[in-house]
């Protein structure tokens, strides 16, 4: 197993040459790999949102964003400054110290869950050995943050809204929680980037759809329904609840709220990639293509191209996943509350126990390849 | 002192004072939602603890069993029969705080000394970090089996308990529907699981 480029190393061996020690080099260099995913988060925010004005357009037949930008690609840009400069209104019944609090506690959580998410060997904020499970731990949070908005509003469609919010992520959760536990019984790891490398032996050849196709097509759907997008987005049906919990909200704090679903989202689709679809890996092994061109792994030039090209490999499958998200949203009319929680507890929990099961036993019987 | 060490025992009084204080706070305010709330982040400080004491995944499974669902659960509960009522005045209410008072405070004293009679090993074990997931389950599956089975019946039977209460099935006279005197006795009738209170 090669190291990769470790940039941390060479970073703090950098800071020390110029006379600082070693501790102080470490302060200096926490932050930074923090505020580069931030301001990635937030850059593919605008992307996403670009790109579902115009999918939305195409899927209607208009032209959509059109003047912002060449091909409307500033309009992101001004929908955040519009909602950077709106008036900030509390509502005067409402409960002020929860009202403020609850869409902090929807979007911290999603940005923390950005720590696990890698895009090479050693190009995450920090590989934690409990990796994915630390998403689903962070990912229950947000509930409590959407039940505290739709209840401090005072406003029986956000209440209603924020107690469907809850009860959809509840649901949703378990069999999420449980396609993941069948990706880490193959992988026998946790952590995201053992679960890649193991998938990164053959070419696309091993990544985990070809051996997980039912616990992808849950984890897809429990995905979409814990980011509350088309067909799941019942917490803030337009035609029922006005617009569920974010009802009473306006400017920057409605703007958390928008910011925290689309950064879901673009989340969800890195995660599914790094399951399913073999995270930063190209579709042909790079190792067999480097050894065919004559140059050994470990040269700094083929190093450098691999590491580029995992990143652009995460990000491009992470944005197929997206259109494919927007596009379903498009196109699919919404479920009702009562269909929604039975697909989650009737169809779809039994199917990823089984699910689970079959791993369990496929990995006794066949642990060549399914991880011994 | 090193960085390290100072960050730790800063992390360590932040918690510990956001644990005391709010579980002060859930016990003494009035409003029952507050309560909730804080009940959540007490048990996330308590989540903080444990990643301060290197066990990582303890601390995952806190958030995700104690905040993700039980303090969601409660919340639910609240949100769906809170329905601002006053609460009638109980008889005898200061004898009933005297006495409970008086258990706490008891317990407070026998886990005090408790705490100044055993005599602990300091330092601890040293902690084994990322391995600790695959040594839980270890425990789990083998010399923990039996609890772990019992813990699992346990909520299976709780499990059935709450189906069987909430779909308690209940008669409707069927002739009655059109017949505009007994429409007050028909929306009596309704189903326990949401009743008028609940709707307001």
């Amino acid at each position: 197993m090669n190291s990769g480029i470790d940039l941390e190393m060479s970073f703090t061996q950098g800071v020390q040459n110029l006379g600082l020690s070693h501790e102080l080099a470490h302060l200096l260099w926490i932050p930074l790999p923090m505020l580069l995913v931030l301001v990635s988060a937030v850059i593919g925010v605008l992307v996403t949102v670009w790109l579902e004005r115009k999918i939305s357009a195409a899927a209607q037949q208009r032209i959509g964003p059109e003047y912002a930008g060449a091909l409307g690609i500033l309009q992101p840009m001004a929908d955040g400054l519009k909602l950077l400069v709106k008036e900030d209104i509390i509502p005067a019944r409402a409960d002020s110290v929860l009202f403020t609090v609850g869409p902090i506690l929807v979007l911290v959580p999603v940005i923390l869950s950005w720590l696990i998410v890698p895009f090479g060997q050693n190009l995450l904020i920090s590989n934690v050995g409990i990796g994915i499970f630390l998403w689903i731990a962070l990912s229950s949070i947000q509930p409590i943050g959407l039940l505290m908005s739709g209840y401090s509003s005072n406003n029986k469609y956000s209440l209603l809204g924020g107690l469907r919010a809850a009860a959809q992520s509840i649901s949703y959760e378990i069999p999420l929680a449980l396609a993941v536990l069948a990706i880490v019984m193959m992988s026998n790891s946790l952590s995201t980037v053992d679960i890649v490398e193991q998938q990164n032996t053959a070419g696309f050849l091993s990544w985990n759809i070809w051996r997980q196709p039912v616990g992808f097509i849950i984890f897809w759907i429990c995905a979409l329904a814990e980011c509350e997008r088309l067909p799941f987005d019942l917490p803030e049906a337009e035609e029922e609840l006005v617009a569920g919990y974010q009802t009473e909200y306006a400017g920057m704090k409605f703007a958390l709220f928008y910011l925290a679903g689309y950064i879901n989202l673009v989340l969800s689709a890195l995660l599914v990639s790094v399951l399913y679809l073999g995270g930063w890996g190209f579709p042909i092994s790079i190792d067999w293509f480097s050894s065919l061109i004559g140059l050994s792994i470990d040269n700094p030039l083929v190093q450098i191209i691999a590491a580029s090209l995992g990143i652009v490999m995460t990000i491009l499958k992470a944005y197929l996943l997206v259109f494919l998200a927007i596009l379903l949203r498009w196109t699919t009319p919404r479920v009702r509350i009562d269909q929604l929680l039975d697909l989650g507890w009737k169809f779809l929990l039994p199917i990823s126990l089984v699910n689970l099961l079959v791993t369990a036993s496929l990995k006794l019987a066949f642990p060549m390849t399914f991880g011994g | 002192m090193n960085i390290a060490y100072s960050t730790e025992l800063i992390c360590f009084l932040i918690l510990s004072a956001v644990v005391v204080s709010g579980s002060l706070a859930v016990v003494l305010l009035e409003n029952i939602v507050y309560s909730a709330f804080l009940l959540g982040g007490v048990f996330m400080a308590v989540a903080g603890l444990y990643l301060l004491l290197n066990a990582s995944f303890v601390a995952a499974a806190q958030i995700l069993v104690y905040v993700g669902a039980v303090n969601v659960l409660i919340l639910f509960a609240i949100m769906l029969v809170n329905n601002k009522e006053k609460l009638k005045p109980i008889e005898g209410l200061r004898t009933r705080k005297f006495i409970s008072g008086g258990v706490c405070g008891g317990l407070l004293i026998l886990l005090l000394r408790v705490n100044i009679t055993t005599k602990w090993n300091l330092p601890g074990p040293t902690s084994i970090g990322e391995e600790a997931t695959e040594r839980i389950g270890e425990h789990l599956f083998t010399d923990y089996l039996l609890p772990f089975e019992l813990a699992s019946i346990l909520l299976l039977m709780a499990m059935i308990g709450a189906i069987v209460l909430a779909r308690r099935e209940v008669s409707i006279p069927t002739g009655d529907i059109n017949d505009l005197k007994n429409k007050k006795s028909l929306s009596d009738k309704k189903i326990p699981l949401l009743s008028e209170n609940s709707l307001k």
